[in-house]
């Protein structure tokens, strides 16, 4: 099945899981997708393998980056209509709090995209969102067919 | 240059006690003074791309995040946890499917407060050439070795009852 057939059956049915198990990593992290209305946001379970800092104990910086990286991806899968995975350029984080074991949210915005290149802003929050854990930029090149 | 036993089984100890590098399996190569190479094998199971089986930036961002936060043992005196404050990762080239991935760091600046790191993550490909996959710099915070539990940093640095 190709990645836009997945994208409508998602959209339509609301269930996310189909389309985020094509990619390992999401599963090895453990991420889910939820949609609120016309909004998505993606969601990192507490999970003890995702551990770094064992004193605290806190998420790996890594899963984090990579949760929120993989993010930023599907999203622009899900809404920007493009046919195949975008391949990311570079990726730039900000860790503000330390991610605690316990759920993880995020949520992102297109700040600009072109006909190549797309930006992409990632906010990761655990208690509310106006107290974000972890803010990132990121670009990704865009393949059109 | 040879390793340095002693750095190399610091950041053996350290990267040990990070739940997902065990996950990952990422093992230290080398390690001295300022110098660490931490390596990824290959794993279906961290792949970001099913149709190449190329491996997923995530996974090499948290290579990355660990080594240079691991160098830092080999750059200070004595062990300290440091959190990272940033760190941005610029991807040159897709990781070779089947490969280790291996990421190389040094800290360039050390302040009171702040380190400095530069990291590169890299392949060796059978004819030896290596190809850069990405290319990364961060910062790091020192929170001083009184931040840090005594028991942690006795795990870490070995000396009692090792």
């Amino acid at each position: 099945m190709n990645l836009k057939t997945l994208v409508e059956q998602a959209h339509q049915s609301g269930d996310y899981s189909q389309l985020i198990s094509i990619v390992p990593y999401a599963s090895h992290i453990g991420m889910t997708c939820e949609r609120f209305g016309d909004e998505v946001v993606f969601r990192l379970p507490q999970k003890d393998t995702n551990l770094g800092n064992p004193i605290l104990p806190a998420i790996h910086g890594g899963v984090l980056g990579g949760f929120m990286e993989l993010s930023a991806a599907l999203y622009l899968v899900m809404f920007q209509e493009i046919p195949k995975l975008p391949r990311i350029v570079d990726f730039s984080l900000d860790y503000l709090r330390a991610g605690l074991n316990r759920d993880t949210y995020v949520e992102c915005q297109l700040t600009r995209q072109g006909n190549k290149v797309a930006n992409v802003i990632v906010s990761a929050w655990q208690k509310n969102r106006r107290e974000p854990i972890a803010l990132a930029r990121a670009h990704f090149l865009l393949e059109r067919q | 240059m040879p390793n340095d036993s002693r750095l190399l089984q610091q950041v053996t100890r350290f990267v040990d006690s990070l739940a997902q590098c065990r996950e990952l399996a990422i093992t230290p190569v080398e390690a001295w003074h300022n110098h660490l190479v931490l390596q990824l094998p290959y794993d279906k199971r961290i792949v970001g791309n099913p149709e190449t089986g190329v491996i997923h930036g995530g996974a090499i961002t948290t290579l990355m995040d660990t080594t240079s936060g691991s160098v830092v043992i080999c750059a200070l005196p004595e062990f300290e946890l440091c959190p990272t404050l940033d760190l941005r990762v610029d991807y040159m080239a897709a990781a070779s499917p089947l490969l280790p991935v291996l990421a190389r760091a040094s800290c360039y600046k050390i302040t009171r407060h702040i380190l400095f790191t530069r990291c590169e993550a890299y392949q060796v490909g059978p004819d030896q050439r290596e190809t850069v996959i990405a290319n990364c710099v961060a910062t790091f915070m020192r929170i001083g070795k009184e931040a840090t539990p005594l028991a942690y940093r006795q795990q870490i640095e070995g000396n009692r009852g090792d």
